[in-house]
């Protein structure tokens, strides 16, 4: 089967069944994602499919294939962070970290949608998400401050 | 010496309690701590210059140009080493969870050495590697290792002083330092790596050496963002479970259906017939471990086992199950009179909870001949390092422990099971192998803070004075245990009491716990006398520290201001444990038996500030990882099965439960800076009850805070 993920063609041999999740993290080595729950509860898991977040620890393979996934690895462009990245680097959102990969992706695939989100857009669409840290109020300020970044408003 | 023991906590009505080592972070040190390599591994460093810092007790001795005859004492908490290209690398024992004292502890030594963060690393909780150290739990990092990296740094920036003085034959005090160099008076330069070049320096200095003091900070006391937060943003960050080493097994534990069941019968024929399967049987523990993790399911299954379970107790019946089960050796509860005032008594409960790690368990196994190397998200990996040693009968230098990140702990990850598993696989497996625990079994076979019964006496004059307080806590232990208000002869004990579930440290401990009985109390003892909550803590406050966190969080949250809807409630707390001072206000609104935190401002004091931004991101983490103790966290179990193991039966906060959160830090530079990655949780919870109470008119004394 191939998946084409961020941009690159994979072969894999595997289970149609078989979740995303530890496709991508036990057989093609993009440990950026991350296990949470298993049961699409926690969004550590979060990728995003032909530009919609899922969850990928319950999305078969079958589901992916033929489609564009975006993984938190294929957010670089040459070098160049996307703008949810910097905003959580500028912001200095994390504690440990774990939940970023998926917060930053749904953050992602909000700000695709919907450019400049409001406030309870925001927490709406990252509700599915925990950080467990507590760290919300600081990705808050993040997703914003990304939705500037990204209409290139000036910041500091 | 060093800051074991802070001036300001010799205050009346302190009595040192807050620093009682609390039960259930009790870790026997191991009997012996070998560590043959120590010799080896300096000169494994290479040239340059070494400090290690002597703890207290051990003899601090000079050694001067060491060839050969290092003298390294038995009692190092760290050391730091600068190589001959200049890079700067300190050990640590610490372990880095999501607290940011990777960042803290980097800011201490760049202080010292007034060089920027950049050029520092930093290693931490690597049994090979690093100093022993009991563990990174009860808020000590910052109050007993940055003082010691400070000594260290400030020690090495002294010697490369010298360095530079007898190059240049110039006087020590005309000479500057600063962004890895030495400067002199007529502007040459050298940079740390000249002045270490073919040098093979070692010193060992005592802890109390001198350190720049905290009025003084030019990079420590203020913002520097995490060291890592690239490496975090991009996915490229290695948490234990993203470790990958060449050839390595998935494994999957058989668990038991209930606690305390015993293995009858396992059957692993099956199981064993699948290609690339191997199947484990060793006492009570069953499992496999997978060349493909595809196959851990069937593989688990494909295991037939039979178990003997025992009847044991559940969550309705727990309070009454914890009171009439003590521990042998418990006291028994001795109630005293009230002899003046008013008099009211009442009882608190708090349940069970679960840290909920968004990281499970995990652990990496790698056996080769009879040494084991196992990475694992762990706050103690010498504890570990202790577990494993005796779980396999090898000796401990056989064993090394590397704490790499982890998806936090919140005193969680103590404990070595997942490693010891993982262990046991690769060893049957001839492999390495991983293990990544999944949600169901960390919410299962992990340990949960320790539930509790508090039952307060106590009494009041009209005037506001507290005239008794007796206050029995079971169970749940004895972190900040005692009233930071003026009580003499306060009665406060703790009473063991035999836990139907796995129990141990949890963020902030017992002081959750206690910190919310005694608050809401102190409100009903204030209602039981008319008096305005405030005021009535205030009365009974003399601490200055304790009065200015009051004043502050009740200044900015503006206390005191009429209500703008009848649901509506306000309510406040203060409080003291492990060196921070904490004050909290609430607002609420209260709908259909609803409770919606509006606000919430926390005023938190913990003597010197090191990182601004890193406390205020902790102070309000705090904030809200205490929201689901406070409302919604309760473990439920029934005849040793946990009736509610997944996160749509156990609500965590979430975005839409995140109050208005306002956080007002006092910054003390006169005293030494405390942890600060615990005490802020304990704010939450006494002040929601009290505004429930200020609210609806009802007293809720049960945590989680129910309304209906």
């Amino acid at each position: 089967m191939d998946l084409d993920i961020n941009g690159v063609r994979h072969s894999v041999q595997s289970d149609p069944e078989r979740r995303l999740l530890y496709v991508l993290r036990d057989e093609l080595d993009l440990t950026g994602t991350k296990y949470g729950c298993g049961e699409g509860q926690c969004g550590a898991c979060t990728v995003l499919l032909d530009d919609a977040p899922i969850r990928s620890c319950l999305t078969p393979l079958s589901a992916a294939l033929g489609k564009k996934i975006t993984t938190i690895e294929g957010l670089e462009r040459k070098g160049k962070l996307h703008p949810v990245q910097e905003a959580f680097m500028d912001v200095d959102v994390m504690q440990c970290g774990y939940c970023n990969s998926g917060m930053i992706m749904s953050a992602v695939a909000l700000l695709q949608r919907k450019p400049v989100p409001a406030e309870a857009e925001i927490r709406s669409a990252l509700q599915g998400n925990l950080c467990r840290c507590g760290t919300y109020p600081r990705i808050l300020e993040a997703v914003h401050l990304a939705a500037r970044m990204a209409n290139g408003a000036q910041h500091d | 010496m060093i800051d074991f023991e802070h001036p300001e906590f010799e205050q009346p009505g302190f009595e040192r309690a807050g620093f009682e080592p609390e039960r259930y972070e009790l870790h026997a040190a191991p009997l012996y701590s070998f560590v043959p390599d120590r010799r080896d591994f300096l000169k494994l460093l290479g040239g340059g210059l070494v400090v290690l810092v002597a703890l207290p007790g051990a003899k601090a001795q000079e050694s001067g140009s060491g060839r050969g005859g290092v003298g390294v004492p038995q009692d190092i908490g760290a050391w730091l080493h600068i190589a001959e290209s200049g890079a700067i690398t300190v050990y640590t024992g610490k372990v880095e969870m999501g607290q940011n004292i990777r960042t803290s502890l980097t800011q201490a030594v760049a202080e010292e050495l007034r060089t920027t963060p950049t050029q520092i690393s930093l290693v931490m909780g690597d049994t090979m590697l690093t100093p022993y150290d009991r563990g990174t739990f009860g808020s000590m990092t910052t109050p007993q290792m940055a003082p010691q990296l400070h000594r260290a740094a400030a020690a090495a920036r002294e010697m490369l002083l010298d360095l530079a003085a007898e190059e240049w034959q110039q006087g020590k005090s005309a000479l500057t330092i600063a962004d890895g160099a030495v400067r002199n008076t007529s502007g040459a330069t050298l940079s740390f790596g000249e002045l270490t070049k073919g040098r093979k320096l070692t010193k060992t200095i005592a802890a109390d050496a001198l350190v720049t003091s905290a009025s003084e900070w030019t990079i420590a006391g203020r913002d520097l963002k995490k060291v890592n937060a690239r490496a975090i943003v991009t996915g490229q960050e290695k948490f234990i479970s993203d470790i990958r080493l060449p050839g390595m097994m998935y494994g999957r534990v058989v668990r038991p259906p209930a606690f305390q069941a015993s293995l009858a019968s396992a059957d692993a024929q099956a199981a064993r017939a699948i290609p690339g399967v191997v199947a484990v049987r060793d006492g009570d523990f069953v499992g496999v471990a997978c060349d493909d993790s595809s196959k851990l399911d069937r593989a688990a299954a494909a295991i037939k086992t039979e178990w003997k379970t025992v009847p044991q107790t559940n969550s309705r019946e727990l309070y009454g199950y914890l009171k009439s089960h003590p521990s042998r050796g418990g006291t028994a509860v001795q109630w005293q009179p009230v002899d003046s005032g008013k008099s009211i008594e009442a009882s608190y409960n708090v349940a069970y909870i679960a840290h909920t790690p968004l990281e499970p368990r995990a652990a990496v196994a790698r056996w080769k001949d009879d040494q084991l190397t196992v990475w694992t998200g762990t706050q103690v990996p010498f504890g570990v390092r202790s577990e494993l040693a005796q779980a396999f009968g090898v000796p401990e230098d056989h064993v090394r422990v590397i704490a790499s990140a982890t998806g936090s702990g919140y005193g969680g990850k103590h404990t070595g099971e997942c490693a010891v598993e993982a262990a046991r696989l690769a060893k049957a497996a001839g492999k390495p192998v991983k293990l990544m625990w999944t949600r169901e079994e960390e919410f299962t076979w992990a340990y949960f803070r320790p539930a509790g019964v508090i039952d307060i006496r106590s009494g009041a004059l009209d005037d506001g004075t507290i005239t008794s307080w007796q206050f029995h806590n079971y169970n749940s232990g004895n972190a900040a245990i005692r009233s930071p208000y003026n009580i003499p002869n306060q009665i406060a004990e703790f009473h063991a009491a035999d836990s139907p579930l796995r129990q141990g440290s949890y963020r902030g401990l017992a002081a959750s716990a206690n910190h919310f009985a005694r608050e809401s109390h102190m409100d009903e003892l204030a209602h039981a006398i008319g008096m305005e909550p405030a005021a009535f803590r205030l009365k009974n406050a003399s601490d200055p520290r304790l009065r200015a966190v009051l004043e502050a969080s009740t200044e900015r949250f503006r206390w005191g201001s009429a209500k703008t809807r009848p649901n509506r409630g306000f309510g406040l707390m203060a409080g003291f444990d492990k060196g921070g001072y904490i004050s909290c206000c609430v607002e609420i609104t209260v709908n259909n038996g609803k409770v919606t935190v509006d606000r919430v401002v926390q005023a938190f004091e913990c003597g010197a500030i090191v990182n601004p931004e890193q406390l205020r991101n902790l102070i309000t983490g705090s904030i809200v990882q205490g929201l689901g103790g406070a409302l919604t966290e309760a473990i439920e179990f029934d005849n040793g099965r946990i009736t509610n193991p997944h996160l749509a039966q156990y609500r965590v906060p979430r975005f839409a439960d995140v109050p208005q959160i306002e956080v007002v830090m006092l910054d003390r530079k006169d005293l030494p800076p405390a942890g600060a990655g615990e005490t802020p949780i304990v704010g939450v919870a006494p002040a929601i009850a009290n505004a429930i109470f200020d609210a609806a008119g009802k007293r809720i004394r049960s945590m989680p805070l129910r309304l209906s």
